[in-house]
């Protein structure tokens, strides 16, 4: 490391320089776009400087490795849709995870002598790394839809702190042994891989997108470990932001569910009863009688969805919404915190469909507003405007900030049939009094609504 | 590395990495964590200096397979963050 050329470790600080740089600028949306290019570059320079590195063995090999990894990627990443985009950061996240283990495995195979810090920082990088990628792993393979069911052993609590404990046990040897003998290597790794893959098969697709986000913190850490391993500050500095700021997102995340992380990783939701009895009846409404309303409303608040993502309805609502926009209608969209798969993730599929991010508004700042609005039209959303969360102790989303989409004057929903949301829990919401179902396919129904308004002009 | 000067490191990093994120709008919480996700992809220069270094085979397909990973990390991570990033749009651009 310190007899490294000026160069190499230039190009290294200017790496780190230029990611922090780039995170920066993806804290607005307007230097967003700027901030992910100057990160760009940062990791082109970086590995630009590492191929000068002199001595470097294997070249053929490193670039025929970079070729593949990098193109295999690239084109999964362009052809992915928006919608599957949580699953495709997940397992972009579990390969840095598995690269950084991979980094301690060969670390590990030298059997080199390290100062005892360092190899303790080895083994933790090692176990958090192969924990994020076959974690990862799982977590994609429930998103795309590959294993349906969440899988849980029986004791599984009991069996995720044995495996635990174990990695830990074999951790500490690999420390107090060292250099360890391959035998003991290939068990810590073998474990620790398990403990990654049971640990997260018993989480439901709910919780996911939190579980992504603390992988992705994970991953980080493990970087920041293997960076002080191979003595290199951009891999510490890069890896350590993003562990630091990855725990905060994912504790962000846990929040806005109402859900602490113990409970997501320890206790899958379960369908609870509906709670308290639910008096009244479901009230349908047609596309017509829809669009009337919010044509001569005076303001009407649109809360989207993840099924309005999956029937593919978001141009035609956005398409609705400026006509309504035309006739002086005023429209704004609320967005919960769990919207979609992931934190966000719903304001990346308006903006798909051209939804200027200034009419995109979240829980604080529109929740205040229902009680002005006309209407509030509930495309494909669920728990996220049940007011049993505010009000039924005994219902298993209580507690869970939510979009108050009651307290508008008249609340339209439109939803594929009369099932509960993703808890498994009765929205009360359909049964109150200022409550109309539109039953229909998200994307049909919003055409449907459109031709009703240019009707009406 | 000088063991306590790599400890003022992470403290720093840590540091920054928690007050970069606590201003950051909901908006763009997918997209950040997309885009953290490719900064940690800077794993890539950790596992080439490590096949850079191999000496036997198995090293060498270790090493092969993190590079690969690593590099899989970053290409990817950088592609969905920015065509994430490029669609949002303030008014007048749709």
């Amino acid at each position: 490391m310190m007899s490294l050329p000026l160069y190499v470790q230039g190009a290294w600080f200017l790496g780190a320089l230029l990611f922090i740089f780039g995170l920066k600028g993806m804290s607005s949306p307007a230097s967003a776009r700027k901030g992910i290019v100057l990160a760009g570059y940062g990791m082109l320079i970086a590995i630009a400087g590492t191929f000068l590195v002199p001595g470097l063995k294997n070249l053929a090999l490193m670039v025929a490795a970079l070729g593949l990894g990098g193109a295999a990627a690239w084109i999964s990443g362009k052809k992915v849709k928006m919608t599957d985009m949580p699953q495709m950061v997940a397992i972009y996240n579990g390969m840095g995870g598995g690269a950084a283990a991979a980094i301690a495995a060969i670390e590990f195979a030298k059997g080199d002598a390290h100062s005892t810090v360092t190899t303790i920082l080895a083994v933790l990088g090692a176990l958090i790394g192969a924990v994020s990628f076959t974690g990862s792993c799982v977590a994609w393979a429930k998103l795309q839809g590959v294993l349906k069911k969440a899988i849980r052993l029986p004791a599984q609590n009991a069996v995720n702190v044995i495996l635990a404990l174990n990695a830990i046990g074999l951790g500490i040897a690999m420390v107090a042994f060292a250099p360890a003998k391959p035998e003991l290597i290939l068990f810590f790794f073998a474990i620790s891989l398990i403990l990654g893959l049971i640990v997260t098969l018993p989480i439901g697709g709910a919780d996911m997108p939190v579980v992504i986000s603390l992988f992705n913190a994970f991953t980080g850490l493990a970087v920041g470990f293997e960076g002080y391993v191979l003595g290199n500050p951009a891999l510490i500095i890069a890896g350590i932001v993003v562990g630091a700021a990855g725990t905060l997102l994912t504790q962000l995340m846990a929040k806005a569910m109402n859900r602490p992380l113990s409970n997501i990783l320890f206790t899958p939701m379960v369908a609870s009863g509906p709670g308290e009895a639910i008096s009244g009846s479901m009230k349908e409404v047609g596309p017509i009688d829809a669009a009337a309303m919010m044509r001569y409303a005076s303001k009407v608040i649109i809360v989207p969805g993840y099924g309005m993502a999956v029937a593919h309805a978001q141009h035609k609502v956005w398409e609705m919404t400026s006509i309504l926009e035309e006739a002086g209608v005023e429209v704004k969209f609320a967005i919960h915190p769990v919207a979609g798969r992931m934190p966000g993730h719903m304001n990346v599929l308006l903006a798909e469909a051209g939804v200027p991010y200034d009419k995109i508004f979240d829980l604080e700042e529109i929740n205040g507003e229902f009680g002005q609005a006309d209407v509030a039209l509930i495309i494909g959303a669920n728990d996220v405007v049940n007011p049993s969360a505010r009000t039924d102790k005994a219902s298993s989303i209580y507690g869970m900030p939510i979009l108050n989409a009651d307290q508008a004057q008249n609340v339209i929903v439109i939803k594929r049939g009369k099932g509960t949301g993703y808890s498994g829990v009765e929205n009360a919401l359909f049964y109150t009094d200022n409550c109309r179902m539109l039953y229909g396919d998200a994307q049909p129904m919003a055409g449907e609504i459109i031709q009703h308004l240019k009707a009406m002009g | 590395m000088d063991g306590l000067l790599a400890l003022y490191i992470f403290m720093l990093a840590a540091f920054t990495g928690y007050e970069i994120i606590a201003k950051v709008p909901v908006i763009l919480h997918t997209p950040l964590m997309s885009g953290s996700n490719f900064v940690h992809g800077v794993v890539v220069v950790g596992a080439m200096l490590m096949l850079g270094s191999a000496d036997t085979v198995l090293q060498q397909a270790i090493g092969f397979f993190a590079v690969a990973l690593g590099a899989a990390n970053a290409a990817g991570g950088y592609v969905v963050t920015e065509r994430m990033l490029a669609m949002f749009k303030k008014k007048e651009g749709a």
